[in-house]
């Protein structure tokens, strides 16, 4: 009885025989998507991190370097017996944050209990050294070494911008696909705008590993493995103790001090007040740091000296001088009465040519200047006749390298303002205004904007008699030793350079016989320079402007600086000033009074 | 030496040398599980797997060479007494037991464990074997039913008391054995539906949806069909235990069964479920045999099992290292092994002239299948992960003497079948 029944059986033996050869052969040789899932397991793509080009000042001496950082990674499987309150000890991290740290990793997308995880990222030499000799009582974890950035002094913070981790929204943006999850890259400053010659080239080595990630030898021996290539190292034209200095002299201040080399249009300083210590943004507390930063009422992280727009103010009455020469509406030896019931003045004098009117930064005179650019009567109608004199002045302003961005190697560099007629039109939503609407142009204080780059750059271009090299802050990149091409390039205002000695004349004299400028002039070197007080909305006092270039002839530095609620450009900027003229040509200054001044910081 | 111990000539050679072919096999293979190529040992070495299992082999040639010393009669007579040892043995297992990967079922002897569980196995096949080989044994009879439950839940109680689930649900394989023996189809078709409900139960969230299907094609077969009153109570039957499973199924997995099995039950119908987690296993050793394509990587030239991507490599997982070292081919081949055994097993079973051997002999067939089935089912995603070993390929002393004495006393008991006097 019940003979069919090994039929039976034989035949569900059969088919399950069957059914496991029909499903292997799916996933062995049908489906390609196992073999390479195990490719992914094995191969382990070793990434080599290319070392970040350094940073260096002018004179060689190291600005910006890597040191080297510690992640600590788990492995969860692999941990046995583990003390949390020790680890808490040795970590100096509490119970909470113990607990939120492994919920963390547990939730992210791509955690294994089998494959290493950051648990905790960039501990510091220091912190390492501390932890290292507890490590192996914690089995599981492990430590993974990379570099983080390093400054040697605590100044040029907004200068040299920051790195850190590349966002997602960096990331799905990059179309290039050189960066990856997790890399680092410059935020802001020179590690923004260089970050393609700093980054470097990662090498890759394809390796094989087990499923603790241990290494267990080169796939194919190293037949696809290739070298990191190290970022290029950068030389600025910084003078990192002037820089220091100049930050120093800022302390507690707003504002800004910007000193370049007028032949070379290298910045040789770039102070911005108030400034904070970039080491705060590297490491472990990048994040709280960051945000405490951030939210500074000071606003640490606004970089000033391109960001920052003034009205010029008076100094603006020296490219009034060069504008007018130019379209020859006066000679140098043109003078204007200093009629007060046009314009109010200030200072004794009544007649002067125009080197006195800008010695004397007489308003009335260069009211009368700007009527006859804006005025010549080319047509009959006013209004016509401002706007064809308006598109004139416009063109002359601009080739000073106002109203646009100058192109400086830094991001978020403001434009300022130079007013066009089509500004205008929008301002009075028609064409009806002329001379008489404007006029406040003629002495720095309308509708014009500028930064304070552009205003060292103006000291520059005087300084130079009539050329700039776009300012820049990187003079050599790499082996190549030069600057981006754009920064070797000569640019020429649409000025003649022989009307440039007047504004030189006026600029001595300004220094040498102006009321209150003798806290810039120095004993062995011929300074040139020009004060700006740019008006504030009382009850705030105004802001304190002073550009200079020294010596007269063959200029080393020119400088622009801002010193905001100070008052008289004739006292904290003109001190600011000439004390980095000193510090740079003569390595100290010799007037610890003035220093003495400007570091009180009481200017009223 | 006695005459019947000569049995050279009647031993079935055929099962014999499938039986050498497996084991060495196995062995080789072990070794290639644990092969590191930084590490210079050789198969031999006794600090790897493959030197121990290769002592385990040889103790395995005594076990044999005692079986087929031991009188024919030996097995049949004694088998209750093995059966009450066994289940003494089990009874204490958990009180002298130490615990080794979450199960209480290892005791110790002086530095080797052994697995009491694993000879429960050819214990209770030779029981139950008896019981049904004894005088006025019938299939029909519902006491004998009840007893023959009674046989084999008792050493499953006892090895889950011990938390060795996939030991325990071993002992389900017998019911090949009921099957033959003339158990009525009825049941196998009721389990086998329990089983497509019990998974059904865990693809369908609300098991209304199964109460209603069930109920509609109970109304449409006593609508469609003939309308006695016998069948139509079979069909009620049938239709409210299919229900009970439902519902207890659905119990068991919420409240019984511990976390780990459940979470494995939820992973099987849905592969998506938790991959670097509780599906780590399987997805692992999918992809272990997966990346072997057609003709495998070659010998010792695995990566996914040598380097610890699979768990358990050389016991419950070794059939991801024949899949990735030898491909679909040495897949095929292994297959077909165990094809050729079971069948062969069949064989011999229905050649005996006595219940009680050709009981017995299907009670190997089902234990072999079954560790079979479910143990390469594993490794390819087609059954749920219970830690049971393939037979002669898993690392373990214990299992290995375990299945050879399963089958070597039925090659034995084959021998000497024309000794036996028909007692059908």
């Amino acid at each position: 009885m019940n003979e069919g029944r090994k039929d039976i059986l034989q035949v569900i033996f059969i088919v399950v025989g069957l059914i496991f050869l029909i499903k292997l052969f799916f996933i062995q040789v049908l489906d390609n998507k196992y073999a390479e899932l195990a490719d992914g397991n094995v191969i382990l793509r070793q990434v080599e991190y290319p070392f970040r080009g350094l940073i260096y000042d002018r004179n060689q001496k190291l600005i910006v370097f890597n040191s080297p950082e510690f992640d600590l990674e788990v492995v969860i499987k692999d941990v046995k017996n583990f003390d949390s309150a020790k680890f808490c000890s040795v970590f100096e991290i509490s119970r909470e944050e113990l607990r939120a740290r492994f919920k963390a990793m547990k939730a992210r997308k791509e955690y294994s209990p089998f494959k290493p995880t950051i648990f905790m990222n960039q501990l510091s030499n220091v912190d390492f050294a501390k932890v290292q000799d507890h490590l192996e009582s914690f089995p599981g974890f492990y430590v993974q070494a990379r570099t983080t950035r390093s400054y040697a002094t605590p100044a040029l913070a907004n200068a040299l911008g920051y790195v850190s981790e590349i966002s997602k929204t960096n990331l799905d943006r990059d179309l290039t696909k050189i960066y990856k999850q997790g890399d680092y890259v410059g935020q802001s400053g020179i590690e923004y705008f260089y970050e393609e010659q700093l980054r470097g080239k990662r090498g890759v080595r394809f390796k094989l590993r087990n499923v603790k990630g241990i290494e267990k030898g080169a796939f194919k021996n190293g037949l696809y493995d290739t070298l990191s290539v190290p970022g290029q190292n950068l030389t600025t034209g910084i003078d990192i103790d002037l820089q220091q200095y100049g930050e120093m002299l800022m302390k507690g201040k707003s504002g800004s001090i910007v000193a370049i080399e007028p032949a070379t249009g290298e910045i040789l300083s770039l102070v911005s007040g108030p400034s904070y210590d970039p080491n705060l943004l590297t490491g472990r507390n990048y994040s709280s740091n960051f945000k405490q930063i951030s939210i500074d009422s000071m606003k640490p992280l606004f970089n000033r000296p391109l960001m920052a727009q003034y009205r010029p103010g008076s100094i603006f009455k020296i490219a009034q001088a060069m504008t007018a020469l130019q379209e020859k509406v006066i000679t140098p030896e043109t003078r204007i009465r200093c009629d007060r019931n046009i314009i109010n003045c200030h200072g004794a004098h009544s007649n002067e040519d125009l080197r006195g009117a800008i010695a004397n930064s007489c308003n009335p005179y260069f009211h009368n200047v700007l009527r006859r650019m804006l005025n010549k009567g080319v047509v009959n109608d006013p209004f016509g006749d401002t706007r064809i004199g308006l598109e004139e002045w416009d063109k002359h302003i601009m080739s000073f390298g106002f109203g646009r961005k100058l192109g400086i190697d830094l991001p978020n560099e403001k434009e300022g303002l130079v007013p066009t007629p089509a500004y205008y039109d929008r301002a009075y939503r028609s064409q009806a205004w002329k001379f008489s609407n404007i006029y406040s142009l003629a002495i720095g204080e309308g509708e014009n904007l500028v930064v304070p780059i552009q205003m060292a750059n103006f000291a520059a271009i005087i300084a130079n008699r009539g050329f700039y090299y776009t300012p820049h802050l990187v003079k050599a990149i790499g082996a190549d030793n030069k600057p981006l091409p754009q920064y070797q390039e000569r640019h020429y205002t649409l000025i003649d350079s022989s009307y440039f000695i007047v504004a030189v004349d006026a600029m001595q004299k300004v220094v040498e016989e102006g009321t209150g400028q003798y806290r810039a002039k120095l004993a062995d070197i011929i300074v040139c320079g020009k004060t700006g007080t740019v008006q504030n909305a009382p009850p705030l006092f105004d802001h304190s402007v002073f550009i200079a270039f020294a010596p007269r002839d063959n200029p080393k530095i020119a400088i622009s600086v801002y010193v905001e609620d100070a008052g008289q450009g004739a006292r904290a900027a003109a001190s600011i000033a000439s004390l980095m003229i000193e510090k740079y040509l003569l390595g100290a200054t010799k007037r610890p009074h003035i220093e003495s001044y400007v570091l009180a910081g009481k200017f009223e | 030496m006695r005459k019947d111990v000569d049995i050279s000539g009647k031993l079935d050679w055929a099962s014999v040398l499938l039986y050498v072919v497996l084991v060495t096999f196995g062995w080789i293979n072990i070794f290639a599980a644990v092969y590191d190529e930084t590490a210079n040992q050789t198969i031999w070495d006794l600090s790897l797997n493959s030197g121990r299992q290769l002592i385990f082999i040889a103790a395995s040639f005594v076990i044999i060479l005692a079986i087929i010393i031991l009188d024919m009669r030996f097995y049949e007579t004694f088998a209750y007494l093995f059966y009450g040892i066994i289940l003494f043995v089990l009874v204490l297992v958990p009180i002298l037991g130490k615990e080794v990967g979450g199960n209480k079922s290892w005791i110790g002897i002086g530095s080797f464990g052994v697995q009491p569980s694993e000879f429960a196995k050819f214990v209770t096949a030779l029981a139950i074997a008896k019981f049904m080989g004894s005088v006025g044994f019938k299939m029909e009879n519902n006491r004998n039913q009840f007893i023959l439950l009674g046989l084999i839940a008792i050493p499953m109680a006892l090895i889950l008391l011990q938390k060795d689930f996939g030991t325990a649900i071993v002992f389900t394989a017998f019911i090949f054995v009921f099957f033959r023996e003339g158990m009525s189809p009825f049941i196998m078709i009721v389990g086998v539906s329990a089983a497509t409900i019990a998974i059904l139960t865990l693809i369908v969230e609300n098991q209304w949806y199964l109460h209603g299907a069930i109920a509609a094609v109970l109304v449409a077969l006593i609508f469609f069909g003939k309308r006695k009153l016998k069948r139509i109570m079979v069909l009620c039957s049938g239709a409210v235990i299919l229900m009970i499973t439902i519902e207890s199924f659905d119990y068991i997995v919420n409240n019984v069964l511990p976390i780990r099995h459940k979470k494995r039950l939820e992973a099987l119908v849905d592969p998506d479920f938790d991959p670097m987690g509780i599906n780590w296993n399987v997805t692992q050793s999918k992809i272990a045999i997966g990346s072997g394509g057609f003709a495998g990587k070659g010998f010792l030239k695995g990566t996914q099992t040598k380097f610890d991507f699979v768990p358990e490599q050389s016991t419950d997982f070794i059939f991801c290292t024949i899949g990735e070292e030898h491909g679909w081919l040495g897949s095929l081949i292994v297959i077909m092994l165990f094809m050729a055994l079971l069948l062969r097993v069949i064989f011999i079973a229905e050649r005996q002239k006595s219940k009680f051997s050709r009981a017995y002999g299907y009670a190997v067939a089902s234990i072999f299948f079954f560790h079979f089935a479910i143990n390469i089912g594993m490794t390819i995603g087609l059954f749920p992960v219970i830690g049971i070993p393939l037979p002669f390929f898993s690392y373990g002393g214990s299992s290995l003497w375990s299945f050879t004495i399963l089958l070597f006393i039925l090659l034995k008991l084959d021998a000497h079948r024309g000794q036996v006097l028909q007692r059908i």
